[in-house]
């Protein structure tokens, strides 16, 4: 008897065990509210009348996209390092851990038919423009599955709409007006925005830019992201003026907390708004914080103090602050954003594992895709007696 | 031009002074008239800048002519022309196409000192993922202006200010709205015994001139990016001899690397002497 009351009770509780989660689920998409208001920061403003909204609605379900996404990038960064430390991954590799919110919030105030092109600190960007967390590291580590086929690495990396990755500081600033140039000129109604360091806005061809944007009315948001630290040189040390936002000259500017994901989406949009309605170009200077090194080879507490890292940390995660905003408005709870954690972490192994295992590309590719549209050719190989066949 | 512009909407033309100036050269005159403000752009003075916005509009759609007043100022610009243009498609793994062309005169004019006379064939051709072109005369330059621009890739069209002002006789042949020159293709301006003479853009004009009792077969490169080597090899194999004409500087230059590769080839045995070397100095 004793033993049957054992078997029915356990038989009971192994069966309620089983139903827990769908009951938590069902109690709490129940419990959590649909949408909340939000306060943001007012962003300053240069030749504007008007600004982005000082409040914004936050649904539940972007809310959990947003977290969702800065998290990956977070995790994918920080593999990264590790991976790199491993020695899985070679030559540059510049992280973004720290400006989630930039690639985020970014993503969130355009249209996927517009087009962004960036710096080389681009791998939380190439995540927001729709290439995987397995395509990324992949790309990284060299491997054949990766975005580029392994022959870009972390500054390289392309998309539908998206044109990298680019290697040297402030070229791609003209490249996006030339993006924003083409796409007005075939009549669309896309917009290009071209971002930049605080570093990178002290060269000659972003003024050029500038200039050419304001001339011909381009549809190009320019976009500063000020992380303060132009490789180990601060601002302050490197700009006679550090109102980025200001340094259009004739062109209307933002200056916007970086590191508020819905900060940084509603002056996005107000911008493309802005580029949208024929206006011509306008700059973003988004204030936000690397807490790496400019690269894998800086430690990046030479220049700055580890507590001022561990102060940004503390106080004005991206992260963070999304977590606070959506538990304190009832957005969601602890333990589903425990469950989002899991499953991201799950998803970067995954694709770390890949990446690790994945064969490189084969050396007969080494010369392929040097000339579009083109029939097979020879390429000479490192002395006269090897040839590669280069095919587009 | 004015063909390809009115083959392709897509095609523009963007540089300094090229639309109500008509041309710092003239090599665009009346093309602003036709096609007016969208096609054919007036930009300030800002190599990097436009040269960069020239190359974006490739990326995003568009087949840009890039115009350089001279190839001295493409100096201020070559960054976007390598980095930007040529080497792209390479590192995209072949997702990002860069439909350009950049022309312009390049090399020695008369009496304009040393910021407006070099010669950049060496510098463009020593780079992967670019084709060069070098015209000599109509005839090169209006079948190669419409190949670089049918063209989907980056390509470097080197002209030469001097060579402008010359009329030259058009064989009716060229004279169709469909005469291309292929790209890779050296053309043998005229055929000889003795000796070979290679050149490229003006100076082939200079090789014609020939002493007498010597027939000199001269070889126009027409591209000097790909080369036409088996011409060259061709052509030694026949005379044994040959010399190299150009209007650069002589280390590390066209003449050079022609030398090089004959050295390496199957012509090398063929000579009976070293090759000759003749250059800007």
């Amino acid at each position: 008897m004793r033993k049957m009351l054992a078997a029915v009770v356990s038989h009971v509780f192994s069966r309620a065990s089983q139903k827990k989660p769908a009951l938590r689920g069902l109690l709490a998409s129940q419990n959590f509210s649909n949408d909340a208001p939000c306060h943001i920061k007012k962003c300053d403003l240069y030749r504007l009348e008007e600004g982005p909204p000082t409040t914004t609605v936050l649904t539940r379900e972007e809310a959990l996209k947003y977290y969702r996404a800065m998290q990956v990038i977070r995790r994918m960064e920080l593999k990264s390092d590790q991976m790199y430390k491993q020695k899985f991954i070679r030559g540059f590799c510049h992280l973004c851990d720290g400006q989630e919110a930039c690639c985020v919030g970014l993503e969130a105030g355009i249209n996927p038919t517009d087009h962004i092109i960036t710096s080389y600190r681009a791998h939380g960007l190439c995540y927001t423009r729709g290439l995987s967390v397995k395509s990324i590291l992949a790309e990284l580590t060299g491997r054949k599955g990766g975005c580029a086929k392994g022959k870009g690495g972390s500054m390289h990396m392309y998309g539908k709409n998206f044109y990298g990755g680019n290697g040297i500081v402030g070229a791609q600033v003209p490249l996006g007006a030339g993006v924003a140039f083409a796409r007005k000129y075939l009549g669309t109604n896309e917009i290009c925005l071209a971002l930049y360091g605080d570093g990178a806005a002290n060269q000659g061809q972003v003024a050029e830019a500038y200039n050419l944007s304001a001339l011909w009315k381009l549809p190009c948001v320019f976009i500063c992201e000020n992380n303060r630290y132009g490789m180990g040189t601060a601002t302050e040390r490197a700009a006679a003026s550090t109102e980025y936002h200001k340094r259009g000259n004739f062109i209307p500017g933002l200056r916007v907390n970086g590191m508020d994901i819905l900060c940084v989406r509603e002056a996005t949009k107000f911008a493309a708004h802005y580029c949208r309605s024929g206006k011509g170009p306008i700059l973003m200077e988004l204030q936000t914080y690397r807490y790496h090194g400019h690269s894998m080879s800086d430690p990046g507490i030479s220049y700055r103090s580890r507590e001022e890292v561990q102060n940004m940390r503390s106080k004005s995660d991206p992260i963070m602050l999304l977590r606070e905003r959506m538990i304190n408005n009832n957005l969601s709870n602890v333990e589903e954003l425990k469950e989002i954690d899991a499953d991201v972490k799950k998803e970067v192994e995954e694709a770390a594992q890949f990446a690790t295992s994945d064969p490189e590309p084969p050396l007969e590719e080494l010369a392929y895709h040097l000339f579009y549209h083109s029939p097979p050719f020879g390429v000479r190989g490192t002395n006269k007696w090897i040839t590669y066949k280069s095919v587009s | 031009m004015d063909e390809e512009l009115e083959r392709d909407e897509k095609v523009f033309l963007l540089s300094e002074e090229v639309a109500q100036y008509a041309g710092a050269y003239k090599v665009s005159r009346g093309l602003w008239k036709k096609y007016g403000d969208k096609r054919i752009i007036d930009t300030p003075m800002s190599e990097m800048g436009f040269a960069g916005i020239a190359v974006g509009a490739a990326m995003a759609g568009l087949q840009p002519i890039c115009e350089f007043m001279t190839f001295n100022f493409s100096m201020q610009a070559i960054d976007q022309v390598i980095n930007s243009a040529a080497k792209t498609y390479c590192m995209s793994a072949g997702l990002q196409p860069v439909p350009i062309v950049f022309r312009g005169p390049n090399g020695a004019s008369a009496g304009v000192a040393a910021h407006h006379s070099q010669c950049f064939a060496a510098w463009y051709w020593h780079c992967p993922g670019l084709k060069v072109v070098s015209p000599c005369n109509s005839e090169d330059a209006k079948g190669l202006i419409k190949s670089v621009i049918c063209d989907d890739n980056p390509v470097v069209m080197l002209e030469n200010e001097l060579v402008y002002g010359v009329a030259f006789e058009l064989p009716t042949e060229a004279q169709s709205k469909d005469f291309l020159i292929p790209f890779g293709k050296a053309k043998i301006e005229r055929q000889g015994t003795h000796i070979t003479v290679v050149a490229h853009s003006r100076p082939v004009g200079h090789c014609l001139l020939s002493k007498e009792g010597i027939e000199c077969e001269v070889i126009n490169l027409c591209t000097i990016r790909p080369m036409d080597i088996e011409a060259i090899e061709a052509s030694v194999m026949k005379t044994n001899h040959l010399v190299t004409v150009e209007g650069g500087w002589p280390q590390f230059g066209v003449g050079a690397e022609i030398c090089a590769r004959i050295m390496e080839g199957r012509a090398f045995n063929f000579l009976d002497a070293p090759a000759v070397l003749c250059h800007w100095c």
